[in-house]
């Protein structure tokens, strides 16, 4: 079959429609008679026109060019790409939920409200913290809403000085953006050989200006900080606040809690640990779980409930503000709280527990045939050096761009960036046994053809819609828009 | 047993075996002791599906929703019709079960709608580059002003008052903590007050943010304000609605350098407040410094077209603190729906939805001025909402409203004393004459 290769605006045909708008029935008013004449629009958007038929056939082979959880395995490491089950998205779908106004008088959402206070009441069980905003939109949104509590808790307090965040080396690229966002300085902590936060460099740097220490646990290589509690200890006497950025909890839930770890904030990404679609890019929703003595602090309205009826209040003097219009991504919030409804205390823990189990299987089949950098009992993800150094200079990335023609989506690469051609491998508990094997073997099979046929590597991949691309000319010449030849 | 989590317990032991443990709870051992949860999560058991959903109907049946009841609800999030395809298409999960297209072979479908979502949103609002969409409209005009001000590197923005209430708590919010100046503008007879707005901007301003419609739902005269903030080299940031683009000019037209706003009414529902999307689009010359993922076109090793998220240097993943923006994700499928909402309507399609929204909110506006109790707060031009000030407690308006079966309006009262018995009214093309009709028969009958 020839690969479609077809933009909307080139189906468009003049005076073609794919709509039908109710009859009018007002009386008939002239434009100009409403507003001025040269405050009108004289050219039309180019928009495309084109019939329904056309709108459906086009966009369904475009759904073809994509991959999604539902077609296989998708081993994103810190991405947690696992199955998102269909309940979910039905009750995300009821009129009582879907088709509500933020601004409707709230006896008509004492639904939404109750739900969202349960879920909130839910992640702060989970968590082990005292009180849990939903508004912030992702993971990132997530982090620099608890970042902002940082800042208003010491001016809170009268301390101005603390304008540094300490972030160790092998984070997510978002915490010092996020950090920066907020008006922070970074101070990068290394990481030890052991692919742990290095404690004496980080008490090194550690003075009255530190504001706080991002720190994800497990952390980006997989690995458990397991000097958590004297990091927490050593950050907190120098007066600073500990953040749990909780892109990892799919390790954790029902085994350990950022709130009794020692952490004060943290941030959840319900797209990942709750099993909300991705959605190609988006939406998510980053909740952000705090201690009680920073509750005073969150986004408001928060929740309350007062006397069986819930109320959104805005009377909070010390609260940073608003981050987010309305309450937050409240389509993900139903998803994920049917989720946690579906697997209850039990399940979640079971979660966590095959997710690490996935993970550790994986890596001793794996590090037979490729480098494993760490050697330690992982968490959910783990990961690998790619084959290392080899004759025909083979690398990760010709490695998983093979992986793509055995139709699975590649795992994170070059990422973190302290390990040389890292491979992150995520596989999440959903994967089953026999999908983990199939993988292992496709893995195999493309090591033994980087040393046979290493041009079958480099040149991949052959079976895709496209083949590699030309990224260096992309950004060089950027072609943003589509114009019309 | 749980539906999503396969193992069996064989395999659960063949696998401990492989990895050379006896039980999983080995492979938690690094943990240390005091910090693990030494009891169950204190939540329900594990629920059916039929049982998950009966709660959900339990919960649903606490609330009032637009398919019940006519809404004349607005103030940044609207009711317009959703082609039943945006539901059926956004629906499929080659897209929705897909993450962000980081592997460029297998996320083509992606890809390319971003590609033609920017497209669209340029098209609309007279911008060269658009990027891949943004959490909400007030999170996107926060990163407007961000991007202002590390562009031109002054560090005041100035806002009018008549840009909505939500986004402006959002923009102060991003300010405060970024150390930039908010100076806000007073509301003059429905519209940003132009004496004051001259006397705000100044050679330290970054940037001025105005609406249009604005808040109030009354369209603003651009040409004054384009001309004052040029003058002092100031940047121009508009933050519009998407659907009052086919009939009202593009802010490309009145000069505008930034373009940001809410995209819900581009066929996303509403949700009680999200997820929606925010846009942002620009002049060319902002390209480099935008927020968020750009997709870019180009051709493979073939010479085939396709789509590669470019411009990538921006971004978190490469540039760390130095990034335009710490921002990961974009609404990829929220800027899906918006494409294929775009598609169905079409040139045409999209000012006719314009027009009638309008049409019909000045046929509402008529009728209700007409009664006795009922007064229009501002004279000026507006598009679908409008502002009506009744002699009657608004909160018994609203009612009254809602015992008959209607939502809306919305108070303005949070606003000050001077909007104290003031309601807000939205009508898009949804309204018929006879739920209008309606509208106007109970306001007069409430005494």
């Amino acid at each position: 079959m020839k690969t479609y290769d077809i933009l909307i605006f080139e189906l468009s045909k003049e005076g073609r429609v794919g709509y039908r708008l109710p009859p009018k029935e007002v009386p008939e008013k002239p434009l100009e008679s409403m507003i001025p004449k040269e405050w009108l629009r004289e050219k039309q958007p180019d928009l495309p026109q084109v019939s329904e038929v056309d709108v459906v056939r086009h966009y369904t082979l475009l759904s073809q060019k994509n991959y999604g959880v539902d077609m296989g395995m998708y081993p994103l490491g810190s991405c947690t790409m696992k199955y998102n089950p269909k309940i979910n998205e039905d009750v995300a779908r009821l009129d009582a939920f879907a088709h509500v106004h933020p601004y409707q008088p709230e006896e008509t959402v004492q639904g939404c409200l109750e739900l969202m206070f349960d879920l909130q009441e839910m992640l702060a069980e989970i968590t082990g913290m005292d009180a849990v905003t939903l508004q912030p939109a992702a993971g990132s949104h997530g982090e620099l809403t608890g970042l902002m509590l940082i800042k208003a808790y010491h001016q809170w307090r009268g301390d101005y000085q603390r304008t540094k965040i300490l972030i160790p080396d092998s984070a997510h690229g978002t915490n010092p953006a996020s950090a920066a966002m907020a008006g922070f300085e970074v101070v990068e902590i290394p990481s030890t050989d052991e692919g742990l936060v290095d404690m004496e460099a980080m008490k090194a740097v550690l003075d009255e200006t530190v504001a706080g220490f991002m720190l994800t646990n497990p952390n980006t290589l997989g690995l458990f900080e397991k000097d958590i509690v004297q990091i927490a200890e050593v950050i907190h006497k120098a007066g600073g606040l500990l953040y749990c950025d909780g892109a990892n909890m799919n390790a954790n839930v029902g085994i350990t809690r950022p709130g009794d770890m020692g952490f004060d904030i943290v941030h959840l990404n319900l797209h990942k640990t709750f099993s909300t679609p991705h959605g190609g890019g988006g939406p998510g929703s980053g909740p952000v779980g705090v201690k009680a003595f920073l509750e005073k602090f969150l986004p408001v309205p928060m929740i309350r409930k007062v006397d069986e009826r819930y109320t959104l209040t805005y009377d909070q003097p010390d609260s940073i503000g608003k981050v987010k219009s309305f309450y937050g991504n409240f389509g993900v919030f139903l998803k994920a709280y049917a989720y946690i409804l579906t697997m209850g205390g039990e399940g979640l823990k079971r979660a966590s527990q095959m997710a690490v189990l996935n993970a550790n299987y994986l890596k001793e089949r794996l590090r037979k045939t490729y480098v494993l950098p760490i050697d330690r009992v992982c968490k959910h993800e783990f990961v690998l050096s790619g084959l290392g150094p080899n004759d025909a200079g083979i690398t990760t990335l010709d490695i998983v761009k093979r992986l793509i023609d055995y139709g699975y989506h590649p795992p994170t690469i070059y990422f973190p960036l302290i390990i040389e051609e890292a491979m992150m491998i995520e596989p999440t508990e959903t994967e089953s046994l026999e999908t983990l094997e199939q993988w292992i073997s496709t893995l195999e099979d493309i090591a033994e053809e980087a040393k046979e046929m290493p041009q079958l590597l480099k040149n991949a991949p052959h079976h895709s819609p496209v083949r590699r691309l030309d990224e260096v000319t992309a950004a060089r010449k950027p072609k943003l828009v589509w114009k019309k030849q | 047993m749980f539906p999503y989590i396969p193992h069996t317990p064989e395999e659960e032991k063949h696998m401990l075996s492989v990895i050379g443990v006896h039980t999983v709870e080995e492979l938690f051992e690094d943990i240390p002791e005091e910090v693990r949860l030494h009891r169950s999560l204190q939540l329900d058991p594990p629920k059916s599906e039929w049982e998950v959903v009966k709660q959900f109907q339990h919960l649903g049946e606490k609330n009032k929703h637009i398919h019940q009841y006519p809404c004349f609800l607005g103030a940044g999030a609207y009711d317009h019709w959703i082609p039943s395809v945006v539901d059926h298409l956004s629906s499929r999960s080659e897209f929705y079960t897909a993450y962000t297209p980081y592997q460029a072979e297998m996320s083509q479908g992606t890809l390319q709608i971003i590609f033609e979502y920017q497209t669209m949103i340029c098209e609309l609002t007279g911008m060269d580059v658009s990027n891949a969409s943004l959490y909400d409209g007030a999170s996107a005009c926060a990163e407007a002003a961000l991007m202002a001000a590390a562009s031109n590197r002054r560090k005041k923005i100035v806002v009018s008052k008549t840009v909505h209430p939500e986004v402006r708590q959002v923009l102060s919010t991003y300010m405060k903590y970024k150390g930039i100046q908010v100076i806000e503008i007073p509301v003059l007879e429905g519209v940003t007050d132009l004496d004051a707005l001259e006397k705000a901007v100044d050679a330290d301003t970054s940037g001025v943010i105005i609406q249009n419609p604005n808040f109030f739902g009354v369209v603003e005269d651009i040409e004054p304000i384009e001309k004052m903030v040029h003058e002092k080299k100031a940047y121009l940031i508009m933050h519009v609605d998407p659907l009052s683009l086919g009939v009202l000019k593009s802010p490309g037209e009145w000069g505008a350098d930034i373009v940001v706003g809410e995209g819900q009414s581009l066929g996303n529902p509403l949700q009680f407040g999200g997820p929606y999307l925010g846009f942002m689009a620009a002049k060319s010359s902002f390209m480099r410094k935008m927020p968020g993922r750009i997709v870019g076109e180009t051709t493979d090793v073939d010479g085939c077209r396709g789509f590669v998220l470019t411009l990538q240097a921006r971004e978190q993943h490469i540039r760390r603190e130095r990034a335009t923006s710490n921002i990961t994700s974009n609404q990829a499928l929220n800027a899906l729906r918006a494409v294929i909402y775009l598609s169905v309507l079409g040139k045409q399609g999209l000012e006719e939805v314009g027009r009638q929204s309008m049409e019909k909110a000045h046929y509402a506006f008529e009728k209700i001025t007409q009664l006795p109790n009922y007064q229009p707060v501002f004279s000026k031009p507006f598009f679908k909402e409008f502002v009506i000030r009744t002699s009657r407690d608004p909160k018994i308006v609203q009612q009254v409203l809602l015992d008959h079966g209607i939502l809306g309006g919305y108070s303005l009262a949070f606003m000050g004393p001077e909007y104290k018995n003031c309601l807000m009214f939205c009508v898009t093309e949804k309204r018929s004459k006879a739920e209008i009709d309606y509208l106007v028969e109970v306001l007069e009958g409430i005494i």
